[in-house]
């Protein structure tokens, strides 16, 4: 009897594991329809506009609604709350096919999803999840992710933005840096010291409305890349919030904009999927086209040589980004992959649209090819949410562990 | 009235690839060449569901005939809100030779087994611009059609049809059951939510064969030979006078 449960247990678990390989071999019916909506969506409706919205530094708004509507915003929210009750891994192929059109369009998508909306799906009460997420599933109201100061990036636990009660209110203080979103935004997750002395772990997390009195926006930065989302200081002075605005156990803060850019990682992964495919997709439709030394430049080795490359990098960062996805959703832990997936596919994302340009030559260094706009937009992926460093020191301290004697 | 429509929708090459001649010009290349719903299909769909959301009918069934692939040209129309499938399995050497006569058949059998009040088709398929199906299954029925349909609305048990004809527009009212084809402006294809992308994975397809709908495949028509179109040739320069037409 026991023998025979043993059995049933080993086969479900054969089973499981087999099915999350296999997905990485060819991806199941659902998941190949949802790519494909997101891909037409893509096409028809955001690689027409994108030159237009990075060119006028222009916020999607009508796009963003469409996006809403199909589910996109909130794609991991259960449907009782207003979104699409999907998994991760369809999150992750949503979010190449998005940023393959528009790569403006693809952060402003998963900073909603990942870092909005992630945290507070994760440790926020029900109120607070009818109130913060249920409103920001239509693409009529997006959020943010205020972490980063102007004082400390990759160093997180450094927040110098103080909250102190004082009655039944938190009172803020402080400078948030380079957040994305924050001129569209309708709410923030905010990372401010309750406890100095107790270091990170003296760090809580809050929710604030936007606008709000005492929150207001710096200038919007004039970006490289991406520039159609916004990016810009949030700052509080004396910005009063109810006590029931905290998100999740006072002190908790830094854990949970830990765990929540563990899991943005595989959005931005797959936001630089989507700009490394667009830059291939450019590259190879080139080289078929132009011809030099009478032939079409794709019978030249030395063009055949990047594109090789390009996908041969492009798709390894694909099936890391897949296998942290999948992952993600058996409920294992995922915090290597998901650094190593953001890691290649960023780097993967630089080296595609460089190359790009390259293979486009004169071409490639103007606005008539969309290689120049990649190029841009690839180069922020390697910086944000955890640089490439960071994810080298994420990557050695799990391995480290993993070997720890 | 039963209040069911039976949506017909063809898997086609998609209508952005370049299409290829086989090198034995007996067709085209369709292996690994990347397939998707009839664009007047999907408006096609689109009309139905719509029809569905003002409760104007009770319940739309999406249809296909051909290979195992047809079923996801169904999921597609399920996602996009068709209530139930049913996949008619035509495969090898019967599908190559499958033509707007034999749907036409299998759709009018399936219209009179399920009590359909309406049948909605594009207005044609992308792949061989037939623009018959539609005509022939009224007639096997002795329904009454309209096609190239830029409006529908249905008026208790009539159907009135705004028809996208070389003059203009004519509108006629024809009594249901009917069939009407879609032409491009009828609608705008939603896509598909994701959440009804998940809904439709529970969503039945029932598999039927031809022979069970009593209807034989066999084709009238012989494919002799399948060739591209010639290469353009470069034009001539013409006069540069203006010419004077009217002086």
């Amino acid at each position: 009897m026991a023998a025979l449960f043993k059995a049933r247990k080993a086969l479900s678990l054969c089973l499981s594991g087999c099915r999350s390989l296999s997905q990485l071999a060819e991806l199941p019916e659902t998941h190949q329809i949802l790519r494909q909506t997101c891909r037409d969506y893509a096409d028809r409706e955001l690689t027409p506009i994108a030159a237009k919205l990075d060119k006028e530094h222009a916020y999607p708004a009508k796009q963003i609604q469409e996006l809403g509507a199909m589910g996109v915003m909130a794609m991991e929210v259960p449907e009782e709350l207003g979104g699409a009750g999907m998994d991760y891994l369809a999150y992750t192929l949503a979010m190449e096919e998005i940023s393959r059109g528009c790569a403006s369009t693809g952060v402003i998508v998963t900073v909603n999803n990942s870092l909005y909306i992630g945290p507070i799906l994760k440790y926020g009460t029900e109120e607070q999840k009818t109130q913060w997420i249920t409103p920001f599933t239509t693409g009529e109201k997006v959020g943010c992710f205020a972490l980063s100061e102007p004082g400390n990036g990759s160093d997180a636990g450094a927040a110098s933005t103080i909250a102190r009660q004082e009655g039944d209110e938190w009172v803020l203080n402080g400078t948030k840096a380079w957040i994305t979103n924050s001129w569209d935004a309708s709410a923030t997750v905010v990372f401010a010291t309750t406890d100095k002395k107790l270091k990170h772990k003296g760090i809580s997390a809050f929710l604030i409305p936007m606008p709000h009195p005492g929150l207001s926006l710096g200038k919007k930065e004039d970006k490289l890349g991406i520039r159609a989302s916004s990016t810009a200081n949030i700052i509080l002075e004396d910005c009063r919030i109810p006590l029931d605005n905290m998100l999740g156990p006072r002190g908790a803060g830094f854990k949970i904009a830990m765990q929540t850019l563990d899991s943005g990682r595989i959005g931005v992964a797959s936001q630089a999927l989507g700009i490394a495919q667009a830059a291939l997709d450019c590259a190879a439709d080139y080289a078929h086209k132009r011809t030099a030394f009478g032939a079409p430049i794709g019978k030249l080795q030395a063009i055949q040589f990047k594109l090789a490359d390009m996908a041969m990098a492009l798709e390894s960062a694909r099936l890391l980004t897949w296998k942290a996805a999948l992952l993600k959703d058996a409920k294992k832990p995922f915090t290597k992959e998901a650094a190593m997936a953001k890691l290649a596919a960023s780097e993967a994302a630089t080296f595609c649209s460089h190359q790009a340009i390259q293979v486009l030559g004169g071409m490639g260094y103007v606005a008539d090819m969309p290689a120049e706009r990649h190029y841009r937009d690839a180069r922020i992926t390697e910086i944000y949410e955890g640089t490439s460093e960071i994810q080298r020191l994420v990557i050695a301290g799990q391995i480290l562990k993993e070997y720890q004697p | 009235m039963s209040g069911r429509v039976l949506v017909g929708v063809k898997r086609v090459i998609d209508y952005a690839v370049k299409i290829r001649v086989k090198p034995d010009n007996t067709g085209v290349v369709t292996d690994g060449v990347k397939h998707s719903m009839n664009p007047f299909c999907e408006i096609a769909v689109e009309e139905a569901v719509k029809l569905k959301e003002k409760k104007l009918i009770k319940e739309v069934v999406a249809v296909s005939c051909g290979p195992q692939q047809a079923q996801e040209t169904i999921r597609t129309a399920l996602a996009m809100g068709a209530d139930r499938g049913i996949h008619v399995e035509v495969a090898g050497k019967d599908y190559e030779t499958l033509g707007p006569l034999q749907v036409s058949k299998i759709l009018a059998a399936l219209a009179k087994k399920e009590d359909a009040q309406l049948i909605i088709l594009g207005k044609q398929a992308i792949d061989d611009d037939c623009n018959q199906t539609g005509q022939m299954t009224a007639a096997l029925l002795d329904w009454p059609q309209g096609t190239f349909a830029s409006e529908v609305s249905l008026e208790g048990d009539k159907v009135k049809v705004v028809r996208e004809i070389d003059g203009g527009l004519e509108t006629i009212k024809i009594n249901t059951p009917a069939v009407v084809t879609a032409d491009l402006r009828l609608n705008t294809p939603r896509y598909a939510t994701l959440p009804n992308i998940m809904k439709a994975k529970k969503k039945k397809i029932a598999n039927v064969k031809p022979a069970d709908l009593g209807v034989d495949l066999t084709s009238r028509l012989e494919v002799l030979r399948v060739d591209e179109p010639p290469q353009r040739q470069a034009g001539m320069k013409g006069s540069t006078e203006l010419s004077r037409r009217d002086s």
